[in-house]
């Protein structure tokens, strides 16, 4: 049997995401199950990204297994000029998984390639970050019950936001409807709206941030504008307050409709939102521990 | 007098020409190749590293695209992935196998549906950029010249491509 990795959330199909969430459902109700009990979690951070690191080794240690790694590259001999396949054959030898992070696109698919061990990308640059979409999907499904007939609402930066994409491809199995609410300079990218068209799937583009939009919402799912992915800075003035939630933007809202975001926010949602019962995104960061337990134990073909 | 001369010059026309395209007893011959590209054929066929007899005409004269560049290779013939290579930069060549001083086939290049190790991505945030590793491009279409990453899952048009 060839070796099952997770490097882009289209590795899995429908099949696999129901069962993958399935999956975490059972670790939230116990978390603590000594799965992975004499097995070695290499986590591999060449980039930096404390929450990943942290969400990613809490799920391996309620598993019960043991972790080596690093947190910053530039304590590893890839400093030294190691190319990533070496570091990879490497680690290969010593551990029973991989979950590494990298700041070239790219990078997973091809440790995949050279890995005798699954490898789990806990994100590749702007490319691809599959356990984020898999505990952005998770808290959809706990919320609303489902994933299938949904409209989801995707606003901020719609152009680089890798997540919104993920999310995107995922959701098109569940019949989704959506709204990209995003100012023309960060709007969703062409390759995205053909796959929305191919696909049959309804969306709509709106530049501005309405209730109207928000009250026809199940899941708003919010992202930041940042001010770097503006070259013209007139630009982002213009824009940079225009999609920034508000408590009293949701009171016409549905009562099932929650507000994630995959954080780290800055002013995007008003702190008046954070005590509102549709904000999830504390509750959505907590989904993750799970997801990647779930995540871990397919991939190492566990349960 | 007038119809004796023209017909000289005829021959030696014809001359010429089986000098450019048939002196070549067994190999293969490139023709119809984009003179601003021959150079190129010659760099990824590894021409330039054979040590058999080659002929190379560049700017003749061509009934179908103006002017051409040609390229007559002895003894040697060609897998068709290996041929593949150079439909990126030259789609309508036309690969005519010689044995014997005859055509005895004619190759018509194809893109294939895969690129290996032709292109270089041109996203300098591409793994392929920074390993030493090999690059792949699918085919995403062939009327668009659109390509897509294997590794960064960037779609590329075909002037963003840089060959390697």
């Amino acid at each position: 049997m060839s070796t099952k990795h997770l490097v882009s959330i289209k590795d899995y199909t429908k099949e696999d995401i129901l069962r993958v969430l399935q999956e975490a459902e059972e670790f939230e109700k116990n978390p603590n199950q000594r799965l992975l009990e004499g097995k070695v979690v290499a986590t591999l951070f060449f980039e930096p990204s404390t929450r990943t690191r942290l969400s990613f080794e809490t799920a391996v240690n309620r598993l019960g297994g043991r972790i080596i790694g690093f947190s910053d590259a530039s304590t590893t001999s890839s400093s030294k000029g190691e190319t990533l396949k070496d570091t990879i054959k490497m680690v290969s030898n010593y551990a029973d998984l991989i979950i590494m992070r990298h700041h070239l696109e790219g990078a997973a698919r091809y440790a995949s390639e050279i890995s005798d061990v699954p490898i789990v990308n806990a994100g590749d640059g702007a490319n691809q970050h599959p356990s984020q979409t898999m505990l952005d999907l998770y808290s959809i499904y706990k919320t609303q019950g489902t994933l299938d007939n949904l409209t989801i609402t995707m606003v901020g930066d719609l152009k680089f936001g890798r997540t919104v994409h993920s999310l995107l491809i995922a959701l098109a199995h569940f019949k989704p409807t959506f709204h990209f609410v995003a100012p023309k300079l960060l709007a969703m990218p062409e390759e995205y709206i053909n796959f929305c068209k191919k696909r049959n799937i309804p969306y709509y583009e709106h530049e501005d941030f309405t209730t109207e939009v928000i009250n026809q919402t199940d899941i708003l799912y919010m992202t930041r504008v940042q001010r770097e992915r503006f070259t013209d800075i007139m630009e982002y003035e213009k824009v940079k307050n225009v999609y920034i939630l508000n408590n009293a933007m949701l009171d016409k809202s549905k009562e099932t409709l929650r507000v994630l975001h995959p954080l780290p926010r800055v002013n995007e949602i008003s702190t008046d939102v954070d005590d509102n019962p549709k904000a999830y995104y504390f509750e959505q960061a907590r989904n993750g521990v799970f997801a990647r337990q779930a995540i871990i134990c397919d991939v190492l073909g566990i349960v | 007098m007038f119809l004796r001369n023209d017909l000289r010059l005829l021959d030696f026309m014809n001359m010429k020409k089986e000098l450019w395209v048939t002196a070549l007893q067994n190999g293969t011959v490139i023709d119809h190749i984009p003179p601003e590209h021959l150079f190129e054929v010659v760099s990824i066929l590894g021409l330039h590293k054979e040590s058999v007899g080659i002929t190379i005409g560049q700017n003749l004269a061509s009934s179908k695209c103006g002017k051409k560049g040609i390229i007559k290779i002895a003894d040697r013939f060609f897998e068709k992935d290996q041929i593949n290579r150079i439909a990126l930069i030259a789609p309508n060549v036309k690969l005519n196998v010689i044995r014997n001083y005859e055509v005895c086939e004619k190759i018509y290049i194809e893109l294939p549906d895969e690129l290996v190790d032709i292109a270089r991505c041109p996203n300098p945030k591409c793994i392929t950029n920074n390993e030493p590793m090999t690059t792949r491009f699918k085919v995403l279409s062939r009327e668009e010249s659109k390509f897509k990453c294997r590794y960064c899952r960037r779609v590329i048009e075909k002037d963003d491509l840089k060959l390697l």
